[in-house]
């Protein structure tokens, strides 16, 4: 039987969502269900002083309306942040509490301060309408750059500020730049990104009033932990009379790691009415609510001797957090940025130093790559600047920073198992024709365009791993991954995993690496996730570990079905377990040439006993059945790289931007499904390019998001798009069996810093912020044009 | 409230209905079609493009007390006789969709596009699917399926 693994295998689950039998959970309807319309402030930052519902109560349909009073008075607990992070002094961060409907004050515009239940979503809406709420307004912190020196938003929290932590050694990067030749510095911007997954957040809630037990089907990334949170934090019920179902989920992004508001509230209000619960946002909530990305503010500093060695580097970086620090929100911008600031480079020395604040907007969280596109963004510009300054070729400096060794003990933190940098950037360079570039830019300025070339390099880490070092680090859970394999009597196989696919195909890709370890065609493999009901604890998809963590754990797995395998085919081939072999599905003793495919040894190992043909196969001390888990913690990250080349066409009379040519060389180490793996990268790609081109969530002053719409937030569409150009090569990863590194960020991370880095090259070296739209890079060549002619 | 009778992938149907009744509101809520999926409820991503009189349009702003009369096609009448429409098989095998909440609407845009051009370039494709938003894809592989499928149909 030819391997799956590496093949490009169609998608088991594209049929039913072609043919629109797609589950998600706002197709989901329960009979006698009411609807939930959350009152929302429209304010960013106020004093809640008399919520009036008398009206609402009698407003036809109505079945129940909560406040944050009626949930405190329940003690239902509120959201948390996940990662504990300390300052650089030892102090513990600082976290306001974030109930479920605010009670005493609101913080961003959206924050949930009531909800109506009706009989219908129409009366829903009318009773929403006639809640009156009475507000003290009180003047928003919406600028990050001014959070620091405003009023505390939240009491006890002085500047707004929840840490200032450092990674790093000052003194010793003192000592860097003292021995510089030159020190390049450089102010840039994250800006800021709603993930903005095409199905808009939702929860169906079911409480059964026999068993007591709750079921929550919801759009989630994670249900088990959604769960964890919801009953060990929230108190709504305890974990065993809770299920949460997270069904086909339209997109994540990161988005939907967090348990929300909504979830909590509708959970426990089905149980407090009786009722089931149906919410769905609209498209303007989740754009308020969702957890938003991004939003730094960077001021970096690269030291380097005149030839272009690097000697050190320093990071000094304002994250927003937003209104309240939820489950990656404190770890996004520190372990999961500052390890990655130094690139892929060789740097005697480094700090990464960040102050995380809070201002009156949404809570800013993990959104795709989380830190390491913002980490790659900063170091691959100063990059580019050093380059620019000392006269030297973008790749040329590159090359010569990289490491050459491997494992290669980065500066900060990591401990890279395997990579060949040089490599992909080769590889890069010729997939990219980057020698033609010259004669490309000539014939761009003939037609009065500019062209520019960027190049970036990134390594990413993620599957972040072991446990013990993560939860040393301030993480409140272990980020291992479970899976379990049962075979049925008549051979078909589930496989259940603890993470879950919201467009990443675990029902496929796990499916084929479960029918090369067992032998099973893969139409006879079933992939399960998403409930809570259906399988052990799973800590849910983020951070590129579905595969490196979860895939893992099910190989794992499969091993102990073959080893249990082999000691009931033993006894039946009437040999000695260490005399069989396993392969291609079948238990074969060599000497005798005897041989059980995997389904008779599943079928007899449910039958200990004698009867007919089967006659005792169980050996002594094993039970019956064929199924096995396993939790797999694996001893570090990740660490995929690559390099990737675009080319950018600017028209000077608009400041159209036209994304010309891209060109990605990523090391996945082993490729399970090229074709997913392929998807990944562009979509990744996608939304990197997005960041540098067009999305923005801008705040005004009063804290008011006037980029609520498709109208107002730029999304890359079809026409904005290239063909991209990919390329492969591969360092296979040693901290896994299949030698597999993660995929699904890389092209986020690369693509913004690849594209600024070219659209500032066709600037000359004129510093714009992200994202380059057309009307900024308009005014740069403007000026441009005034300075050549003042030069001229 | 307003009765109307209209062809839902090929069968009658005569439902009562509100005024302010939408189609995508019609068939996911009276109908119970819920392959056409709500992105936006503002005519900006396209998750709910069906073909109304053979036309691609977004059921999310149209009323369905306007269509009466109307032949609807949706997601779930693309395939005849459990076999799928060219265009969705083309998307299976260039890998066009992930998450799959975009699909529907992306796969009836896509159908349209080839009843008006039989082999549309790769500008056009684009062009044509200006109105569908994809977070998932970067669209590179719903370029190449429409394609395929014209390269099929």
């Amino acid at each position: 039987m030819a391997s799956l693994v590496g093949s490009r295998v169609e998608r088991k689950e594209d049929k039913r969502f072609l043919t629109g039998k797609g589950r998600y959970t706002s197709d989901i309807n329960i009979a006698n269900q009411t609807y939930a319309i959350f009152i929302r402030s429209p304010h960013a930052r106020a004093k809640i002083k008399k919520i009036d519902t008398s009206k609402a109560l009698k407003s036809s349909g109505v079945v129940e309306i909560l406040t944050g009073e009626h949930i405190a008075q329940d003690k239902i607990g509120g959201l948390i942040a996940g990662w504990a992070i300390r300052s650089e002094d030892g102090s513990e961060m600082k976290c306001p509490a974030n109930p479920p409907l605010a009670k005493d004050s609101v913080n961003f515009v959206g924050d949930p301060v009531a909800v109506v239940f009706a009989e219908t979503l129409d009366e829903a809406r009318a009773a929403a309408d006639l809640v009156k709420v009475d507000y003290k307004v009180l003047k928003a912190v919406s600028n990050l750059g001014e959070a620091m020196n405003s009023e505390a938003i939240h009491d006890g929290i002085d500047k707004n500020l929840c840490y200032d932590w450092l990674l790093g050694d000052r003194q010793k990067v003192k000592e860097a730049f003292e021995k510089a030749d030159k020190i390049i510095k450089l102010d840039i911007n994250n800006n800021r990104l709603i993930p903005n997954a095409m199905e808009p957040r939702a929860c169906v809630i079911d409480y059964n009033t026999a068993s007591e037990e709750i079921t929550c089907y919801t759009t989630s990334q994670n249900p088990h932990l959604s769960r964890l949170i919801m009953s060990a934090f929230g108190g709504v019920a305890p974990e065993n009379k809770l299920r949460v179902v997270a069904p086909d989920v339209g997109g994540g992004f990161g988005s939907k790691i967090n348990l929300y508001n909504e979830e909590i509230v509708c959970s426990w209000a089905s149980k407090k009415i009786e009722r089931p619960i149906k919410w769905v946002a609209e498209r303007t909530e989740s754009f308020l609510t969702d957890t938003h990305g991004r939003d730094h503010i960077t001021h970096a500093e690269l030291a380097v001797t005149n030839d272009g060695k690097f000697l050190g580097f320093k990071n000094e970086t304002i994250a927003n957090l937003g209104a309240y620090a939820r489950v990656f929100g404190t770890v996004t911008p520190t372990y999961l940025f500052g390890p990655c600031a130094t690139g892929v480079y060789i740097m005697p020395a480094a700090y990464s130093n960040v102050k995380a604040v809070y201002t009156n907007t949404a809570p800013v969280d993990a959104y795709r790559g989380a830190g390491r596109p913002e980490a790659t963004y900063t170091i691959e510009r100063i990059v580019d600047k050093a380059a620019m300054e000392l006269g030297m070729d973008p790749i040329e400096i590159r090359m010569k920073n990289f490491p050459t060794e491997f494992p290669f003990k980065q500066t900060l933190v990591h401990q890279i198992d395997s990579g060949d940098y040089v490599a992909g950037l080769n590889k890069a360079k010729e997939m990219a024709d980057y020698d033609g570039f010259a004669a490309r830019k000539k014939e761009s300025e003939s037609k009065g365009k500019l062209r520019g070339i960027g190049v970036t390099s990134y390594f990413e880490a993620c599957g972040i791993a072991p446990s013990p070092v993560v939860m040393m680090l301030g993480c409140g859970v272990g980020l291992w991954e479970s899976a379990e394999v049962r075979f049925n009597p008549t051979g078909q196989v589930t496989v259940y995993t603890g993470s879950h696919s919201h467009g990443q195909s675990h029902q496929t890709t796990f499916a084929q690496i479960a029918a090369d370890e067992l032998g099973v065609p893969i139409e006879n493999i079933d992939v399960v996730h998403g409930d809570t009901d259906k399988g052990t604890f799973g800590m849910g998809t983020y951070g590129s570990r579905s595969l490196t963590v979860g895939g893992i754990a099910i190989v794992n797995a499969c091993k102990k079905i073959v080893n249990k395998g082999k000691r009931i085919a033993a006894k039946m081939l009437e040999a000695s377990p260490d005399e069989v072999d396993f392969k291609n599905g079948e238990f074969v003793v060599a000497k005798s040439n005897k041989k059980k495919t995997i389904g008779e040894v599943a079928f007899a190992s449910y039958l200990p006993g004698v009867r007919d043909e089967v006659k005792s196969p169980l050996p002594e001390g094993d039970e019956p059945g064929l199924i096995e888990s396993s939790f797999f913690d694996p001893a570090n990250f990740s660490f995929p790289a690559g390099s990737h080349i675009c080319e950018v066409e600017i028209d000077p009379e608009t400041g159209n931007v036209k994304l010309d040519k891209y060109t990605a060389v990523d090391d996945f180490g082993t490729i399970v499904n090229p074709l997913i793996v392929e998807g990944q990268v562009h979509g990744g790609l996608a939304q990197g390019i997005g960041q540098a081109l067009y999305e923005n969530a801008q705040y005004d002053d009063s804290g008011q998001l006037i980029t609520a719409s498709y109208m107002d937030y730029t999304m890359p569409r079809a026409d904005d798009l290239p063909d991209f150009n990919l390329g492969f090569t591969c360092t296979k990863a040693t901290t896994n069996p299949l030698g597999v590194k993660g995929c699904g960020e890389a092209g986020t991370i690369a693509a913004t810093p690849t594209v600024m880095n070219a659209v500032i090259n066709a600037l000359g070296g004129k510093e714009i912020s992200l994202p380059a739209t057309a009307e900024k890079v308009w005014k740069a060549c403007k000026e441009m044009k005034k300075s050549n002619a003042k030069a001229a | 409230m307003k009765k109307i009778a209209l062809e839902v992938n090929g069968k009658k149907v005569t439902k009562e209905i509100s005024d302010h009744t939408t189609l995508s509101g019609l068939l996911r809520d009276i109908l119970n079609l819920t392959g056409t999926h709500i992105g936006c409820d503002t005519s900006q991503c396209g998750a709910c493009v069906v073909h109304v009189d053979g036309k691609s349009i977004k059921s999310c702003t149209a009323l369905a007390a306007d269509l009466d009369g109307s032949k609807v096609t949706t997601i779930e009448g693309l395939a005849s006789n459990g076999k799928l429409h060219p265009m969705q098989e083309a998307f299976k095998k260039m890998h066009g969709l992930q998450c799959g909440f975009c699909t529907p609407g992306m796969v009836m845009s896509a159908v349209d596009l080839l009843k008006n051009k039989k082999n549309p370039s790769d500008q056009e494709i684009r062009d044509w699917l200006e109105g569908n938003i994809c977070r998932c894809t970067g669209y590179h592989n719903i370029v190449a399926a429409v394609k395929e499928a014209a390269s099929k149909m």
